[in-house]
C-alpha cells in the first residue's frame, strides 16, 4: 500500500499540467468546441476549482482529464501531463493502470454512480485489488477503514449493504472512499455536492478539505457555485464558452473579479449580508452558439463593459496581476471592475399586520399511506406535514426553508389544495377551503396560483406558449374573445420580460430560465392574490436565477402580490422574503422576520443551516447525521438526535412559542447554540 | 429473504387453486360434444347408449358436483381417466412429459447460450458487424414460422445433406435407455450407454434449434437492449474511472444489471417452450406432451385436456416463482 503522501510537496513537478486542451463533440451540424484551449497547472497538494454555468465546458474538461469521454466527444488537441507523463499518449493499458490508482474521480450524482446490485465493500475495494495494491483480504480491511474515514456510520455494517439502503449523502461518502482507495495524487470531483442538502453538502466539503490537508491529495473541484469552490479551493478557473476566462486565487475573484463574466457570477449570487429585497446583478443573453465561435471576445454580446476592440479581437489569457490571469481587453492593464450599482430597493410597504390574514393554516397535517409492498406487509405511512400553523398577510412574502423531506413541498401543495390535508384547517381570504370541493376550488384557483420547480415538466410540450397562456384566460372567462386573449397574452409576456412574438413558439424552443418566466406568466394570467412558488429557481444557473428572482421582485412591487416561497437556499430566501419559516421533519421550528431569523438565529437547526451556506470565511457548525425517517415520527424534539445542545428535557416536544414579537421558536433552549464568528481567510 | 419465499409460495398455491377452477369451468363450456367424438354417429343416435356413456364418465352430474369430484381427486394426485386412452391422465402425462421436458430444456439452454452472448456483443460493439448479425438472427428467429423452419431444416440437413438423423427421439431400431427419469440424455449417462447418448443428442439437434429459434431472437434482443441501457449508467463510468478492465466493467458491472429483464423473459420463454412445442413435436414425430395435447383436443378428451391445462398452468406458476426468486438474487432492491 502506498503510504499517504506528506502534505508538503516533495517535488516541484506539477501533479497536473494542462496545455491548450481542446475537446470537440462531433455532431451532424459540425464540431462543437466544448473545451477550446484550456490551460492550467496544479502542484502537489494544491486545490483548483473550475466554475462556470451549464454548457461552459467545465464537466467536459473534467472528463477529458481522465480521458473518460465517449464518442462523439473527442480530444483533438493539447496536452495533459500527470507528474510529467503525457496522459494523451498513454496506451489503453497504461491508462487503466493510472486511472483509479494515481488519479481518481468523484462524480456528481451519488444516486446513480454506485452499482445497485453490488455490495458496497466490493465496489470500494475492487480496484485496490485490480491495481495490485493489496490482496483481497487486507483490501477489505482497508475498505472498511476508508468508509470509517469518510464518515460512513457503522462501516462494518455498511460494507455489506447495498447502495439503495443509503441516503444520497452517505452514497457520496462511499464514492469518495472509492476515489481515495489507492491514495491518488489527484482527485477530480465533478459537482460532488450538487444533489445534496446544504448541511450534508457542508459535511462533504469539509471532508474534501480535510483530505487535502491530511493526505496532500491535489483536488480539482468542478462546480457551478463559487461559494462551494471558495470553501475548498485556493485557486479557481472561471470557464465561459469552452475557455478559461479568469484564473486566480478564489478569494481574489470573490473580492475583485477581473473578468466581466466572473464579475457577473459573483454578483448574481444573493449574499446573506445584502439588504433584503436588493436586486441581484443579472446579465442578459445566453452563451454563444458553440458551432460558430465569435471572432472577438466570446462574452462580448452580453458584456456590460464592452469596448470597440472586443467585437473584432479575441483576447488571450493575460497576466493582470501577480498570479492572476484574465481574458479581457478592459482589465488587461490591471484595473479592477467597478462594483455593481445596487438599484435602490423600492420602499417596502410594511405588510398590514392588523388586517385579516390572506392565507392561514392551523394545525395542518398530511400523512401519505404508502402502497403495501406485499399482501402481508403493514402499510407504511409517511408523516409529511405534522401540525403547521402559518399566516400569510396581504402583500407579504413568506419563505419556507428546509432540507429535502422536511415537508415544505407538501405544505405548498396543501395550501393550494392540490393535496387534501389529513387534519387541520386552511382559510383563504376568510373562506374555509380545507374541504372545498373541486368545483369550489375552481372559482378560487385564479386567486391562488402555483409555480413549480421544474418548468420543463409543468408546461405542455404540445401547446404553443400562446395557447398555454390563453388557456386559463378562456377557461375562467377572463377574455371575451380569442383576440382579447391574444392581446392579454402579449402583455403577459411583456410583463415577464419576453417578446410578445414568442407566443407562437413551443416550450422546447426556450431555455430553462425563459420557461420559468413562462410559468410565472401563466400564474399571473388570472391576476392572483397569492403565488405559491415551489423552488422556482433551484434548477437554474446562478445568472438565470438572478434574472428570475429580479423579475419576481419587481412583479411583487408592481402587482402587489403575496408570495409563499419554498426554497432550500437561505440566501435566496433572505433576498426575497419578509418573513421566513424553517421546517424540520414536517414542523416549523423557527419563524420570524427574515433578517432576524437569518442573522440572529435562535434554533440550533437554523444556526446549523445558516452556517452551512458555502461562503468563504463562514465557519460551520457541523451537524452530524441526517434527518430522521419520515416513516416513524420521533418522540419529543425531532432534531434531538443531531442537536449539539440537546438535553433530557428535549424528549418532550417543545411548543412553537413566541419569543419576541413576530418571532416564534420551538426549542427548550433558545439561543443555546450560538453562530460562530466569521473567519477572515481560508487557513 | 425466507419470508419473501414463503409469501411467494403461498401466493403461488392460491393461484393454482384459482387456476384449477377457471380451467374446469372453461373446459365445460367449450363447444363440442365428447359423446359425438367418442361414440361416433351411429352409437350416438341411440339415447340409451349415450345416457349410459354419460353416466359412466360422470357427465350427467351437475357442474359443481363434478368439480367437487375433480378436486377431491386432485388432492389425491388423481387427474381422472382419459376418455380416449382409458388410462389415468396422470400416467399419460408422465409418459409423454419427459420427451417434451428434454426438448424444451435443451432448446432453452441453447437460446441462453446463443442469445445472451450475442446480445452482449451486439450492445458492446453497437452498429458493428456483430450487431448486424444479431439483428438478422433475431429477425429470422422471431419471424420465421415454426413449421416452415422445421420443414426447411429437415429438407436440408436430413433429406439433402444427410447430416442429421430423421424424426423421432432415437433411431427407430434403437431401444430407449432404461432409467428412472425418462429423459434420455440423463438416463443414458446414468447407464453409461454412450452410444444411446450420442444418438439422443443427434436427434435433438434439429428440433431444439427449430424450437429455440424464436426464443434465441427474443433473448438476443432483450439482452442487447438491457445491456445498452446499463452501459449508459453512471456506475459504468465510475468503473472505468477506477481503472477496471473493460471486461470487468462489462461482465462484472453492466451484465448483472442487464440480466434482470432477461430473466423475466427467460422464464416466460421456458414456460412457452414447454407448452408450445405442438408444431415442432408434430413435424419431428416427437412423442411429447404437445402431441398428446393435440390428440386429446381432437378427441375432445375432456379429463385429459383439463389435466394437461392444469399441469401447464402449474408449470407457469412454478417458472414464475423461480423468476421472482432469481430477481431477489439478482437485484437486492427487491429483497427486504
Ligand atoms: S474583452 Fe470586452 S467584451 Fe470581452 S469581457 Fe472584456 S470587456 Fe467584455
Ligand atoms: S429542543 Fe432540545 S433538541 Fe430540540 S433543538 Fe432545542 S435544544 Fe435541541
Amino acid at each position: 500500500m502506498a503510504a499517504p503522501q506528506a502534505a508538503t510537496p516533495q517535488t516541484t513537478v506539477p501533479v497536473l499540467e494542462v496545455e491548450d486542451l481542446r475537446t470537440v463533440f462531433l455532431t451532424d451540424a459540425g464540431p462543437v468546441h466544448a473545451v477550446d484551449g484550456v490551460s492550467f497547472s496544479l502542484g502537489p497538494g494544491e486545490t483548483l476549482g473550475i466554475v462556470g454555468e451549464s454548457g461552459s465546458g467545465k464537466s467536459v474538461t473534467a472528463l477529458s482529464l481522465l480521458r473518460l469521454l465517449q464518442e462523439p466527444a473527442r480530444i483533438v488537441g493539447g496536452s495533459i501531463r500527470f507528474q510529467g507523463r503525457e496522459v494523451l499518449a498513454m496506451s489503453p493499458r497504461e491508462l487503466r493502470d493510472w486511472r483509479g490508482d494515481r488519479a481518481a474521480m468523484v462524480f456528481q450524482d451519488p444516486m446513480t454512480g454506485l452499482n445497485p446490485v453490488k455490495r458496497i465493500l466490493g465496489q470500494v475495494t475492487e480496484h485496490i485489488v485490480s491495481h495490485g495494491r493489496m490482496p483481497p483480504k487486507p483490501a477489505r480491511r482497508r475498505g472498511i477503514e476508508l468508509l470509517r474515514r469518510m464518515g460512513v456510520a457503522a462501516p462494518e455494517r455498511a460494507a455489506a449493504a447495498f447502495p439503495h439502503e443509503f441516503s444520497g449523502g452517505m452514497r457520496q461518502r462511499v464514492m469518495m472512499a472509492i476515489g481515495l482507495a489507492n491514495d491518488p495524487a489527484l482527485l477530480i470531483a465533478d459537482e460532488p455536492t450538487t444533489a445534496l442538502d446544504v448541511t450534508i453538502q457542508a459535511q462533504i466539503l469539509d471532508l474534501l478539505r480535510g483530505l487535502n490537508q491530511e493526505f496532500g491529495t491535489a483536488i480539482v473541484l468542478i462546480s457551478h457555485d463559487l461559494g462551494v469552490i471558495g470553501s475548498v479551493c485556493r485557486r479557481v478557473a472561471v470557464m465561459y464558452a469552452g475557455e478559461v476566462v479568469e484564473e486566480a486565487p478564489t478569494a481574489d475573484v470573490l473580492e475583485d473579479p477581473r473578468h466581466p463574466y466572473a464579475w457577473a457570477l459573483v454578483n448574481a449570487v444573493p449574499r446573506l449580508e445584502a439588504p433584503a429585497g436588493a436586486r441581484l446583478t443579472a446579465i442578459e443573453g445566453t452563451p454563444p452558439d458553440p458551432l460558430n465561435p465569435l471572432p472577438g471576445c466570446r462574452f462580448a454580446p452580453r458584456c456590460p463593459f464592452r469596448i470597440a476592440r472586443c467585437d473584432t479581437e479575441h483576447p488571450p489569457l493575460m497576466e493582470v496581476a501577480p498570479g492572476r490571469r484574465a481574458r479581457c481587453w478592459v482589465t488587461a492593464d490591471g484595473r479592477s471592475l467597478p462594483r455593481p450599482t445596487v438599484p435602490a430597493t423600492a420602499e417596502r410597504r410594511a405588510p398590514a399586520t392588523g388586517e385579516a390574514p390572506l392565507l392561514q393554516a392551523t394545525g395542518l397535517e398530511k400523512k401519505f399511506v404508502l402502497p403495501r409492498k406485499s399482501l402481508f406487509a403493514q402499510p407504511a405511512m409517511v408523516h409529511a406535514v405534522n401540525g403547521v400553523d402559518l399566516v400569510l398577510r396581504r402583500g407579504e412574502s413568506l419563505g419556507v426553508v428546509g432540507e429535502s423531506g422536511c415537508g415544505k413541498s407538501t405544505l405548498a401543495r396543501l395550501l393550494t389544495r392540490l393535496h387534501a390535508p389529513t387534519a387541520g384547517r386552511i382559510t383563504f381570504e376568510g373562506q374555509d377551503i380545507t374541504t372545498a370541493t373541486p368545483a369550489a376550488l375552481r372559482s378560487l384557483r385564479p386567486r391562488l396560483q402555483m409555480v413549480f420547480q421544474d418548468p420543463y415538466a409543468s408546461l405542455n410540450p404540445r401547446m404553443t406558449v400562446g395557447q398555454i397562456l390563453a388557456e386559463p384566460l378562456l377557461a375562467h372567462r377572463r377574455a371575451p374573445s380569442r383576440a382579447a386573449a391574444a392581446e392579454r397574452v402579449a402583455s403577459l409576456l411583456d410583463t415577464v420580460g419576453l417578446k410578445p412574438a414568442f407566443a407562437t413558439r413551443f416550450p422546447h424552443e426556450f431555455s430553462g430560465g425563459q420557461r420559468q418566466r413562462i410559468s410565472i406568466a401563466r400564474a399571473l394570467a388570472l391576476e392572483p392574490a397569492v403565488v405559491v412558488a415551489d423552488e422556482p429557481v433551484s434548477a437554474l444557473d446562478v445568472n438565470v436565477q438572478a434574472q428570475v428572482l429580479n423579475l419576481m421582485l419587481s412583479l411583487r412591487e408592481r402587482l402587489g402580490l403575496s408570495y409563499l416561497f419554498i426554497a432550500h437556499d437561505l440566501a435566496v430566501v433572505r433576498a426575497f422574503c419578509d418573513r421566513v419559516a424553517v421546517m424540520y421533519l414536517g414542523r416549523i421550528v423557527e419563524e420570524g422576520p427574515a433578517d432576524e431569523v437569518i442573522t440572529r438565529p435562535l434554533h440550533p437547526y437554523t444556526v446549523a443551516l445558516t452556517s452551512a451556506i458555502p461562503e468563504p470565511g463562514r465557519q460551520r457548525v457541523l451537524l452530524g447525521g441526517e434527518p430522521p425517517s419520515t416513516l416513524r415520527l420521533p418522540q419529543g424534539c425531532a432534531f434531538r438526535a443531531r442537536c449539539p445542545v440537546a438535553q433530557d428535557v428535549c424528549a418532550t416536544l417543545p411548543p412553537l412559542a413566541e419569543v419576541a414579537p413576530g418571532h416564534r421558536l420551538a426549542c427548550h433552549f433558545p439561543g443555546a447554540l450560538a453562530p460562530l464568528p466569521r473567519q477572515e481567510r481560508l487557513p | 429473504m425466507s419470508r419473501y419465499i414463503v409469501q411467494r409460495l403461498v401466493t403461488a398455491v392460491m393461484m393454482a387453486i384459482l387456476a384449477s377452477a377457471v380451467i374446469f369451468l372453461i373446459a365445460n363450456f367449450v363447444p363440442g360434444d365428447p359423446v359425438l367424438a367418442q361414440l361416433g354417429d351411429i352409437a350416438a343416435s341411440d339415447p340409451a347408449t349415450v345416457a349410459r356413456w354419460r353416466a359412466k364418465w360422470g357427465l350427467d352430474l351437475p357442474l359443481w358436483e363434478r368439480y367437487g369430484i375433480f378436486l377431491s381427486g386432485l388432492v389425491q394426485g388423481d387427474l381422472g381417466t382419459s376418455i380416449a386412452t382409458r388410462r389415468p391422465v396422470l400416467d399419460d402425462i408422465f409418459q409423454y412429459a419427459p420427451a417434451t421436458i428434454e426438448l424444451a430444456t435443451v432448446a432453452f439452454l441453447l437460446s441462453l447460450v446463443i442469445g445472451i452472448p450475442l446480445g452482449i456483443a451486439a450492445a458492446v460493439w453497437r452498429d458493428g458487424w456483430v450487431d448486424s448479425v444479431a439483428r438478422v438472427v433475431s429477425l429470422l428467429g422471431v419471424s420465421a414460422p415454426t413449421f416452415w423452419l422445421a420443414f426447411i431444416m429437415l429438407a436440408i440437413f436430413y433429406g439433402g445433406l444427410g447430416w442429421a438423423p430423421g424424426p423421432g427421439r432415437l433411431d427407430p431400431i434403437a431401444f430407449p435407455p432404461e432409467g428412472p427419469t425418462g429423459l434420455f440424455l440423463l438416463d443414458s449417462v446414468m447407464a453409461g450407454d454412450w452410444e444411446t447418448f450420442g444418438d439422443t443428442v443427434a436427434h435433438l439437434v434439429l428440433p431444439s434449434i427449430v424450437l429455440a429459434a424464436a426464443t434465441i431472437g427474443l433473448i438476443t434482443r432483450t439482452t442487447r437492449a438491457a445491456m445498452l441501457d446499463s452501459l449508459q449508467q453512471d456506475y459504468i463510468r465510475v468503473s472505468r474511472a477506477k481503472g477496471m478492465r473493460e471486461r470487468t466493467t462489462i461482465l462484472g458491472h453492466a451484465l448483472p444489471n442487464a440480466l434482470v429483464p432477461v430473466v423475466t423473459l427467460g422464464g416466460l420463454a421456458y414456460a412457452n417452450l414447454l407448452a408450445g412445442a405442438v408444431m415442432t413435436e408434430t413435424v419431428f414425430s416427437w412423442p411429447g406432451l404437445g402431441r398428446y395435447t393435440f390428440r386429446s383436443a381432437a378427441a375432445l378428451d375432456f379429463p385429459a385436456i383439463v389435466g394437461i391445462t392444469l399441469v401447464v398452468s402449474v408449470t407457469f406458476l412454478l417458472v414464475n416463482l423461480a423468476v421472482d426468486l432469481s430477481y431477489a438474487l439478482l437485484d437486492p432492491r427487491v429483497r427486504r
